[in-house]
């Protein structure tokens, strides 16, 4: 890659968005390539050369993702993204263990995927505990298990999550899952290929992921479930041709397993390197903002957090308008105005900072092609802007004043 | 999301930032809006009180690009009106102006309240006949 080339040139706009999506690492393209236009056959064409060829490519995927999260090849189910895996684990389960039990435990911070297949599985008879999380950002393990009723059948945790890169202690919560006898879920997205996930050793029975999370295509993610000790079942959410052991019907994507087969052995063979590399970076950019600028406070615990997240809030400083003012940098913010809701991240809200600091946040995300010198420029950019749109604040220049703001009667609207 | 030229031009080039002295008998200050909806703006007016006439007008904006915009053209629009002018200033004119879009509308509200407020805080502090009174 470029990194350690001194004096590149700076290419804009600089991608800091990478839990958003990574870019496709062109070695992963070649490994595309062929399955779009010469080796096109149907993975479930039994007898001929066209459907071999095309299920020797799905299975040599299936082995270098199990090999990347210490599965077996047989427990990778494939799926069109992480939202689909995550529908299947939660609806799956609920529906093939409705005997059994109906109550379900996940946490405030999940993604969206989560959150609303869980309203809708509530809507279907389900009960839905939604654990709060520590300041920090970490779901708290007492609360988790006083949490486990005889009807709970399933915990549903994010491995990292995607805005404040908080890595939840899995290993600990897996091992009250299994000593409870409830299965556990895990939507990994933003961890897989970034930090090592063993299904085995975090006792994980089931695990979504995504390819362009990973430098791999988009429209292409898997869903791990767990084979023996215990056997997981699902019912299937997709009827149709009974691909995929029957969980997952639908013609196999072959092109887009491919890759994302190829991107998992990448990340698997790049991993050590790019965890120190990019938390580098990541501090490099952490202390600069920290020592130039006042008022500044990062979001979510450094010490359990994924190598490439920063998020940072900057008092008196409102997301969209510094957005704006970095343009030629691409980032997140917590920030209402960025949202299609118009609510500020409810994720930042979990962790009790207030509202007026999710506003002010940034999400930066660090990835395979980002240099020192994309760093270096944007913790001036955002440091000259942030400096100009106080200038601008009235809160700032309050708050200079020596006001107090939490005591201003303000005019809510 | 795609700012329009003019929100841009008053974002990269705000018009009339700082304040004035809040305890100035001639300033009128509004404060609206809140941290935790994410927009607070001020508006201050310095009102000749021989004439009525808004002299000058200064703005500080804690929000998104757009309202920054809307407080920065705010205080363009109030410079020379009359106090009865620019209580008839309405934020349509702001959304026309800057050509915001439908999710943006509640930054011109905000920069009308502002403009209210400034009014009436000026109003309050010189008794609420003086702009007639010096009308005459």
């Amino acid at each position: 890659m470029a990194r350690g080339d001194e004096n590149i040139m700076l290419k804009f706009p600089i991608y800091l968005d990478n839990h958003a999506t990574t870019p496709m690492d062109p070695r992963v393209f070649e490994a595309m390539k062929p399955y779009f236009i010469d080796l096109f056959g149907n993975a479930a064409s039994r007898n001929h050369s066209f459907g071999w060829v095309a299920e020797e490519a799905v299975e040599k995927a299936r082995k270098q993702i199990a090999s990347l999260i210490g599965a077996t090849a047989k427990e990778i189910v494939f799926t069109s993204g992480a939202t689909e895996s995550n529908n299947l684990a939660l609806k799956g389960v609920a529906e093939m263990y409705s005997q059994r039990g109906n109550h379900i435990i996940t946490a405030a911070t999940e993604h969206k995927a989560i959150l609303d297949t869980c309203k809708r599985l509530e809507k279907h008879g389900c009960r839905v505990t939604y654990l709060p999380v520590r300041p920090d950002g970490l779901v708290d393990l007492d609360q988790l298990r006083d949490a486990i009723t005889d009807q709970t059948i399933l915990v549903s945790i994010m491995y990292g999550n995607n805005e404040i890169g908080a890595v939840q202690p899995m290993r600990e919560i897996g091992a009250i899952c299994k000593e409870r006898g409830v299965l556990l879920h895990s939507d990994a997205t933003q961890a897989v290929g970034k930090i090592p996930v063993s299904v085995i050793g975090d006792n994980i029975d089931l695990m979504s992921f995504s390819g362009h999370k990973m430098y791999g295509p988009k429209g292409v993610g898997a869903l791990y479930v767990r084979r023996r000790n215990p056997r997981v079942q699902l019912t299937a959410q997709m009827d149709g041709g009974g691909h995929e052991r029957g969980m997952r019907s639908g013609t196999l994507n072959v092109p887009g397993i491919a890759g994302l087969g190829a991107a998992a052995e990448l990340c698997q063979q790049l991993m050590p390197q790019e965890m120190a590399e990019h938390a580098a970076m990541r501090d490099r950019l952490k202390d600069r903002l920290m020592a130039e600028l006042d008022e500044t406070y990062i979001n979510g615990t450094m010490e359990h957090r994924l190598p490439h997240n920063l998020n940072i809030s900057f008092a008196y400083v409102e997301g969209e308008s510094l957005l704006m003012g970095i343009n030629d940098i691409a980032v997140s913010s917590g920030s209402a105005c960025t949202s299609a809701t118009l609510e500020p991240s409810y994720v930042l809200k979990a962790l009790g900072a207030g509202d007026d600091l999710a506003h002010s946040s940034i999400r930066f995300g660090i990835g395979r092609f980002n240099t020192n010198e994309e760093i270096d420029f944007t913790a001036q950019k955002v440091i000259d802007v942030v400096r100009k749109l106080r200038e601008l604040s009235p809160l700032y220049e309050m708050v200079k004043e020596g006001i107090d703001l939490t005591k201003v009667e303000w005019t809510a609207h | 999301m795609a700012y329009s030229d003019k929100v841009l031009d008053h974002y990269n080039h705000p018009r009339n930032v700082g304040s004035f002295d809040k305890k100035d008998p001639g300033v009128g200050t509004g404060l609206v809006g809140a941290p935790e909806c994410g927009d607070v703006m001020k508006l201050q007016i310095k009102v000749n009180s021989d004439t009525g006439v808004i002299e000058d007008a200064k703005f500080k904006t804690f929000g998104c690009g757009s309202a920054i915009a809307s407080s920065s053209l705010a205080t363009e629009m109030l410079k020379g009106k009359t106090i009865d002018q620019a209580l008839e200033i309405k934020n349509t004119e702001i959304v026309n102006e800057l050509a915001l879009p439908p999710v943006k509308i509640h930054c011109s509200v905000l920069a009308e309240d502002a403009i209210k407020a400034a009014i009436n805080d000026y109003k309050a502090k010189n008794g609420a006949p003086a702009p007639a009174a010096a009308k005459a």
